[in-house]
C-alpha cells in the first residue's frame, strides 16, 4: 500500500534519523511511503488571524501536490502536522479563504507549466492529514502492528511525551479524544508490550522555540517534563517531534549543570522504539545525535 | 344580517389625541358602510369611557364594536368584560391599534398618522362584520395532580397543592423521597442541618391523607390534555412486598453482598438489598436485582430466608398503574456534570479529587466518616483543601456554557464547614467570580473570608496532578499575575449542576420542550416562569434550571399555586380562537396532524378526515397554512376575514 508522505523541512536535515526509523518500520508493516515529488515548507507556525491567506499558501501547496497522489497524507513532525491540519481545516470551512488561496494556485499553473496543470482541481480539503501514529492506528491497526512485532518490549518502562502541538487547539486538531487525558500513545506502547508510564506533564509544553529567545524559561519547561518522567521510574521517553526532542534530550546538558543530583532519561522518537520491537536494521536505528545514549538502558532489558 | 358596528376612538389623553385627529376620525368612521355609532373620548378605558361603550351598545342595539385605542393585550379583557356586561358577545368585541401602531411611531405627521388610524379602524371594522359569537371551551377536568420528583421541589409541590384540598399523585423513581437535599450537610446561608428541615417534610408527604406516595417508581407514558391525563406508570420490581414488609433490616444486616451506595456518591458501600439511606421515606428496602447473588447464581437467598414476614419474593415482576390527573408538576432535579469528563483536574482517576455532593458526604454528620472530613484515599485529614468553581459551567468551548448559579454558594459554605472542622487547615477557593445574589448571600461569603480565613484565589486551575502522596494544583492568580501552586491534600470540585439524565427522555413522554441543555423551558423566561408552554404541566426545582433551595421551593410552590388555579373552576376554560375544519371538505391528507406542535389534531379513521381537539389547540395555525385545500380555518379569523381586512386596508 502507498500513502503520500510529507516529511517536512526538519526530517530532511536535522532529524534524518527520525525520518530514517519512521520509513523503515512502515515498510516493514507493508506500508511504502511515497515522499511528494516536490514540496516546500510547511510553514512552521499557523497564522491565527482569521483573514490571512498568503501565511497558508505554502501548506496548500503541499497539501495540493499530495491531492494529485491519493486521498491522505501523512507527516511525522508535529509542527508540520499541526500547521497542515489546520490548514486543511480552513481549506475545507473557511469559503472566501478558500476562494482566494486557490487563485493563486491557479495562477502557479501558467507560470510553471504551461502544458500539464498543477492543479487537476482546485483544492477544497480533499486530502486527509493523517499523523504517523494515526496511520498506525486507522490504516495498520495496532493489532495488526502487534502481530508483526518480533521482540515484545517486556518491562521497559516507557513514558509516552504528546507535547502541544498535537493536541491543540483540540477543536480544530480532534487528535485524540480528550486533549488533557490523550491515550494513542498508551495504546501504542501497550501493543508493543511496554509497561507505560502515565506521568502528568505529558502534556505540558517543553519549550518550543523560546528554546531560541529565552532559554532559561524553555529549559525550566523541559526540566520539568523530564524530571516527572524521572520521577515515575521511567526507562525513556518518547515524542513525535524534533523540537521537543532537542529540549527534551539535548537540554539535559544544561539541566545537569542547573538541578543538584539530576536524573538523565533517553529520549527517543516513537517509530525508533517501534523499529527495536520490529526488529528492523541497525543501519536505520541512528542515535549518534542523542545525548543521552538509549543503547545502556534498552541493553539492560536486552533489547540491543 | 345587517351590521351596526360602534366605532370608539381613545385620545389616550395625548397620546394618540397629540398625534391623530381623533375627531376627524370618528366623525369620518361615521360614514364608514356597517357603522351604526362613532365617538371618541378622552379615555376611553377609564369607567365613564366603558360606559359608554355599554350604554351605546344598548341604545343603538350595536352588533360589534371596534375600540381604537391601544395593544389588545392591554385592554382587550377590559372591553370584552364591557360589552359582556351590555349583553354583546364578547367575542364581538375587537380593538384596532393606533397607538403603538401609529401615534407612537408617527409623531410629526398628523396628516398621514390620522389616515393610517383611519385605515387600521376599517380593517378591524371588517374583521368584526364577520366575527362569530362565540363561547368560551369548557373541558371537564380531573381535579388531581400528578408530580415527578420526590426531591425538595417535588415534595413542596405535592404538600401545598394537598393542603389546598386536592389529591396528589407523587411519583419518585429511587426507592425513598429526599433527593440530594438529603445528602447535603448543612445549608447555606444559615447552616442549619439539612436532615433536620427535609426529614419532616418527608414524613409529612408519605403520611398526608390526599397524598398518593409512589416511590421506586417511573413515568411509563402520557396521554391526554390538560385536565385530562391518563398517566402510565411503571412500580419497579422491588423483590420485596413494601406492602408487608415492616421496615425491621434483618434482610438488610444479613445479605452478604456490598456495593457502591449512590446515596454517599461511592465514598462507602451497600448492600444488595438496601434502603438509601437510614432516614430514607418509606424506611423499606428494595432488592437490586444486578447485584444480587441469588439473581446471579441461583444460590444465597438468605433475605428470603431470614425475612420475618416473608416479604422478599423474588418472582415480582414490574408492574403497571393507571391513574387520572388534571395536571402535572415536573420536579425531577438535577445530576452532577461528570467527574470524568474533567480530565485535566484528575476527575475519575485521582482519589483524592471529590465532586461537591461526596464533600456533602464527608462533612455529613451521618456520611461515611461519621462528620469528620477525612480524605478518601488514606483516610487522613487533609490540612489543605483547594475547591474549585465553574468546574464544566462557563466553559462553553469544552463543557457547558451556563452558570450553575449555586456553586459559589456551596463552595463557601463547604470551606466555612472545613475551617470549623479541621482549625489548623487551609481552604482555597479559585474562582472566576463570585457571584452572591441571594439574601444573606454576600454576608455568608464575607463571614467566609473574614471569619474564617478562606483564601479567595481570582484564577484557573490549568492541571491538578498526583505527587508525592499529594495532589498538586497549578493554578493562577489573576490578580498578582503568579503562578500558584498548592500541594493539597483534597481537591473539591464544584462541578456544574446538569439536568437529570432522565429529563430528555421524560420530556418526550410529556411532549414538553426542553432549552438547549435539557432543562425544561418555561412558558416566558420573565412573566410565565413556571409553567410549560403546554398547558396543563408545571416547572419546579433543579429541571427548569440550576437552582438553590430557598429557589425550588419557591418554585414549588408558584407552580402549586397555579395548579390550584386551574383547580379552582369545576371546568377548564379557554379562549375558543381557535382552528375548524371543515368535515365535509377534509380529505384526510393529514398534513395538518404532522405540523402541529402541540398533538391536537387526531384522525378519525372511520370518517377518514382529521378533528381538531379544542381543549388542546392553542390556534397558531400551522395547520391553516398546512392545509393543501384550505379547509382548516381560525375561528374569528378566517381567510375570508383576512380578505376584506387587506383590502380595507389597501383601498384608497
Amino acid at each position: 500500500m502507498k500513502i503520500p508522505y510529507y516529511p517536512g523541512c526538519t526530517l530532511h536535515e536535522r532529524a534524518l534519523d527520525f525520518d530514517k526509523a519512521s520509513r523503515e518500520c512502515a515498510n516493514v508493516l507493508g506500508v511504502e511511503l511515497e515522499e511528494l515529488p516536490i514540496w516546500t515548507c510547511c510553514g512552521a507556525v499557523f497564522p491565527l488571524t482569521t483573514d490571512s491567506v498568503m501565511e497558508i499558501l505554502a501548506a496548500v501547496r503541499n497539501l495540493a501536490y499530495a491531492a494529485r497522489m491519493g486521498d491522505k497524507v501523512v507527516t511525522l513532525c508535529s509542527f508540520c502536522y499541526n500547521v497542515l491540519k489546520r490548514t486543511n481545516k480552513v481549506m475545507r470551512e473557511d469559503e472566501e479563504r478558500r476562494e482566494k488561496v486557490n487563485l493563486f494556485l491557479r495562477a502557479d499553473t501558467e507560470t510553471r507549466d504551461k502544458t500539464e496543470s498543477f492543479l487537476k482541481k482546485d483544492y477544497v480539503g480533499q486530502v486527509d492529514v493523517l499523523h504517523y501514529i494515526e496511520m498506525l492506528r486507522d490504516v495498520v491497526g495496532f493489532d495488526e502492528m502487534a502481530k508483526r512485532v518480533k521482540t515484545r518490549l517486556e518491562g521497559l518502562r516507557v513514558a509516552p511525551y504528546y507535547g502541544c502541538m498535537l493536541l491543540r487547539p483540540h477543536g480544530e486538531m480532534k487528535f485524540d479524544e480528550h486533549p488533557e487525558q490523550p491515550t494513542i500513545f498508551e495504546e501504542f506502547l501497550t501493543a508493543l508490550g511496554c509497561d507505560v508510564v502515565d506521568f502528568p506533564m505529558k502534556t505540558e509544553c517543553c519549550g518550543g522555540f523560546q528554546i531560541v529567545r529565552d532559554e532559561e524559561t524553555a529549559i525550566a519547561c523541559s526540566q520539568t517534563v523530564v524530571s516527572s518522567a524521572v520521577k515515575r521510574d521511567a526507562d525513556l521517553i518518547i515524542t513525535t517531534c524534533p523540537l521537543c526532542l532537542y529540549n527534551l534530550d539535548r537540554k539535559q546538558k544544561e539541566m545537569e549543570k542547573r538541578v543538584n543530583g539530576f536524573r538523565k532519561i533517553p529520549v527517543i522518537y516513537f517509530t525508533q522504539l517501534l523499529g527495536i520491537a520490529l526488529g528492523i536494521d541497525d543501519e536505520h536505528l541512528d542515535f549518534s545525535d542523542n545525548y543521552v545514549d538509549p543503547r545502556p538502558a534498552l541493553a539492560e532489558k536486552n533489547l540491543v | 344580517m345587517e351590521h351596526r358596528i360602534g366605532v370608539f376612538v381613545c385620545h389616550c389623553g395625548s397620546n394618540i389625541a397629540g398625534v391623530v385627529d381623533v375627531k376627524r376620525v370618528a366623525k369620518q368612521l361615521a360614514d364608514y358602510p356597517g357603522v351604526a355609532y362613532s365617538t371618541d373620548y378622552l379615555y376611553m378605558c377609564s369607567d365613564p369611557g366603558q360606559n359608554m361603550v355599554k350604554d351605546a351598545i344598548k341604545e343603538h342595539n350595536l352588533t360589534g364594536v371596534v375600540v381604537s385605542a391601544c395593544s389588545p393585550t392591554l385592554h382587550e379583557a377590559t372591553f370584552r368584560r364591557a360589552g359582556a356586561a351590555a349583553d354583546l358577545n364578547q367575542y364581538r368585541v375587537e380593538m384596532a391599534n393606533i397607538r403603538e401602531h401609529c401615534s407612537w411611531v408617527h409623531r410629526g405627521d398628523k396628516e398621514k398618522a390620522t389616515e393610517k388610524a383611519i385605515k387600521i379602524i376599517k380593517t378591524m371594522i371588517e374583521k368584526v362584520k364577520q366575527n362569530e359569537a362565540l363561547e368560551p371551551i369548557s373541558v371537564p377536568m380531573t381535579h388531581r395532580a400528578l408530580v415527578v420528583g420526590g426531591g425538595i421541589a417535588g415534595i413542596q409541590a405535592a404538600l401545598d397543592i394537598a393542603n389546598a384540598g386536592h389529591d396528589v399523585v407523587l411519583v419518585e423513581k429511587t426507592p425513598s423521597v429526599g433527593g440530594h437535599m438529603a445528602q447535603l450537610s448543612e445549608t447555606f446561608p444559615t447552616l442549619d442541618c439539612s436532615q433536620c428541615i427535609l426529614t419532616p417534610k418527608m414524613v409529612e408527604v408519605s403520611q398526608h391523607p390526599r397524598i398518593k406516595l409512589l416511590t421506586y417508581c417511573e413515568i411509563d407514558d402520557v396521554s391526554g390534555y390538560v385536565g385530562n391525563f391518563k398517566v402510565r406508570i411503571k412500580k419497579k420490581a422491588a423483590y420485596v412486598n413494601r406492602d408487608i414488609c415492616n421496615g425491621c433490616g434483618l434482610c438488610v444486616e444479613k445479605c452478604p453482598r456490598t456495593v457502591a451506595s449512590e446515596f454517599e456518591e461511592g465514598l462507602a458501600t451497600r448492600k444488595a438489598i438496601y434502603t438509601p439511606f437510614a432516614q430514607a421515606v418509606p424506611n423499606k428496602p428494595v432488592l437490586d436485582r444486578d447485584n444480587c447473588i441469588y439473581f446471579e447464581s441461583g444460590k444465597c437467598g438468605i433475605c428470603q430466608k431470614i425475612c420475618p414476614v416473608d416479604a422478599v419474593d423474588y418472582e415480582q415482576t414490574d408492574e403497571f398503574l393507571e391513574e387520572e390527573v388534571g395536571a402535572i408538576v415536573v420536579a425531577t432535579g438535577f445530576d452532577l456534570y461528570p467527574i470524568v469528563n474533567i480530565g485535566e483536574y484528575g476527575g475519575g482517576s485521582i482519589e483524592d479529587v471529590v465532586t461537591s455532593l461526596q464533600f456533602e458526604r464527608l462533612l455529613s454528620a451521618s456520611g461515611p466518616t461519621g462528620g469528620e472530613v477525612r480524605r478518601p484515599s488514606d483516610g487522613e485529614i487533609p490540612k489543605e483543601v483547594v475547591f474549585l468553581t465553574c468546574v464544566g459551567s462557563r466553559d462553553p468551548e469544552n463543557h457547558v456554557s451556563y452558570c450553575s448559579k449555586v456553586c459559589c454558594m456551596y463552595l463557601t459554605k463547604h470551606a466555612m464547614l472545613y475551617k470549623h472542622n479541621v482549625h489548623d487547615g487551609q481552604a482555597y477557593v479559585f474562582y472566576m467570580d463570585v457571584r452572591t445574589g441571594g439574601k444573606g448571600y454576600e454576608e455568608f461569603y464575607q463571614r467566609a473570608t473574614e471569619e474564617d480565613d478562606v483564601l479567595y484565589v481570582r484564577g484557573k486551575v490549568s492541571k491538578v496532578f498526583e505527587e508525592d502522596g499529594k495532589v498538586m494544583v497549578w493554578g493562577v492568580d489573576t490578580l498578582t499575575g503568579r503562578k500558584v501552586e498548592i500541594a493539597a491534600d483534597l481537591v473539591v470540585l464544584g462541578l456544574a449542576m446538569v439536568p437529570n439524565s432522565t429529563a430528555v427522555e421524560l420530556s418526550k413522554k410529556l411532549k414538553i420542550q426542553v432549552s438547549e441543555w435539557g432543562f425544561y423551558s418555561e412558558a416566558h423566561p420573565k412573566l410565565r416562569p413556571v409553567e410549560s408552554l403546554a398547558p396543563g404541566f408545571y416547572l419546579a426545582g433543579a429541571a427548569q434550571g440550576p437552582k438553590d433551595i430557598p429557589d425550588a421551593v419557591a418554585q414549588a410552590s408558584a407552580s402549586a399555586s397555579k395548579v390550584c388555579a386551574l383547580f379552582s373552576e369545576k371546568e377548564y376554560h379557554r379562549e375558543p380562537i381557535v382552528a375548524w375544519i371543515d368535515e365535509d371538505e377534509c380529505s384526510g391528507c393529514k398534513v395538518c396532524i404532522s405540523v402541529c406542535p402541540y398533538d391536537a389534531i387526531e384522525f378519525d379513521s372511520q370518517k377518514g378526515i382529521s378533528r381538531i381537539q379544542e381543549a388542546i389547540c392553542e390556534g397558531c395555525g400551522a395547520c391553516i397554512a398546512a392545509c393543501p385545500s384550505a379547509t382548516i380555518q381560525q375561528r374569528n379569523l378566517t381567510d375570508s376575514q383576512l380578505y376584506k381586512m387587506v383590502s380595507a386596508a389597501l383601498e384608497d
